[in-house]
């Protein structure tokens, strides 16, 4: 019998109270979100506590809100129950000015390479990661290409033939 | 390598016979004549058109695929298409031991140094295949793109493009046969290059 999401709620914010937010259920899978800070205390929480045993990261990456003042960078955690089959995302918000973030890679080895690809596409700084580098773009590259700082093509242009281009 | 008439076992006796020996790929006969002899077969050819025959019918591809047209690569290589029937067979894993290099995908900026160190690992002679839109071009990726090399020929020389995104097993069938007549017709870089440099006509 899977561990059902309210029994995780529950257990959760008994741990930390009201410091875990928008609680929400897209398509069953339960989602929160953390202050920046408290990361590794949510997944150390979520990796020891026996009932939980969240103890596989399927997922980390990053998204860009250029619009959410002092949220501009979110930080997405998916975690997995491998005994009870259940899946959990945890969401942290950073500002642009200091894009600061303590790193999982102590508590998930498969951080390692996740977060340095987050790294590479939004230039979020994993605080104590061994070894920050980008790891899909080459290394001279100054920008962080997925980052809302660039402007769409513009949609009116007429020089690409569209059928060739399947719009 | 000179163009010269060779001649084994001795001078060609005037046997009226003729072995005409048929490459797999077109009507193109083996490049020489087979006389046999009581002392053994005589062969008469020029030598450069036996080894643009063999090299062109043992073509060794690189296994190399950057993305979704290594697919078609590899459907190619499986036995509907089975590219084995045309001499490319044994696709090897190292470069060292490699003719051909099907570029079968996008060549994107991480991976162009990597594509230029195996093609200078290859021995010569090697051939290079730009497989679908990317490899020729950058393809869907022309526009607006900050990781995609903008055909592989800005990285090492192609022998044959082929259009498409991804294209049919027929069409690699049919550039790797087309890689085969550009050798078998002697019609190859290195040879062009020599030529310019001798400033030899060729015969
Ligand atoms: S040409 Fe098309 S099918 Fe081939 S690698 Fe590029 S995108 Fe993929």
């Amino acid at each position: 019998m899977a561990i059902a999401n309210d029994k995780i709620k529950s257990l959760l914010t008994e741990q930390f109270g009201e410091s875990l937010t928008h609680w929400e259920e897209p398509y069953g899978m339960l989602t929160f979100t953390a202050p920046r800070d408290m990361n590794l205390k949510v997944l150390n929480f979520l990796y020891d506590t026996p009932e939980l045993a969240f103890r596989f990261m399927t997922d980390l990456t990053g998204i860009h809100y250029p619009d959410k003042k002092g949220e501009e960078f979110c930080v997405v955690y998916h975690l997995h129950n491998l005994v009870e089959n259940v899946r959990i995302r945890m969401k942290i918000y950073t500002a642009a000015e200091r894009p600061d973030v303590y790193t999982a890679t102590g508590l998930f080895s498969a951080a390692n390479w996740m977060e340095r690809e987050t790294y590479d596409f939004y230039g979020i700084n994993f605080v104590g990661h061994p070894d920050l580098k980008r790891v899909l773009n080459v290394d001279e590259m100054d920008y962080f290409p997925m980052r809302k700082e660039y402007p769409l093509e513009d949609q009116t242009r007429v020089d690409k033939d569209d059928e060739m281009f399947g719009r | 390598m000179r163009t010269k008439k060779v001649r084994l076992n001795g001078p060609s006796q005037c046997i009226p016979k003729r072995y005409v020996i048929m490459t797999a790929t077109e009507n193109k006969p083996f490049p020489g004549d087979v006389h046999p002899t009581p002392g053994g077969g005589v062969l008469v050819t020029a030598l450069d058109d036996v080894i643009n025959w063999a090299r062109s019918n043992s073509l060794w591809p690189l296994v190399f695929g950057t993305s979704c047209c290594a697919i078609e690569m590899m459907s190619t290589a499986a036995p509907k298409y089975d590219w084995s029937r045309f001499g490319f067979e044994v696709a090897r894993a190292t470069p060292r031991q490699a003719d051909v290099i099907i570029i079968a995908g996008t060549i994107v900026n991480k991976m162009a140094p990597v594509l230029k160190r195996l093609y200078d690992q290859m021995a010569d002679p090697k051939y290079v295949v730009a497989m679908g839109a990317c490899a020729t071009s950058g393809g869907p990726f022309f526009y607006n793109t900050y990781s995609v090399v903008k055909g592989a020929d800005h990285i090492i020389p192609v022998d044959v493009y082929i259009a498409g995104c991804p294209p049919r097993p027929e069409a690699l069938l049919h550039a790797l046969i087309t890689l085969q007549q550009k050798i078998k017709s002697g019609a190859v870089r290195e040879k062009i290059s020599i030529d310019e440099k001798n400033k030899t006509v060729l015969p």
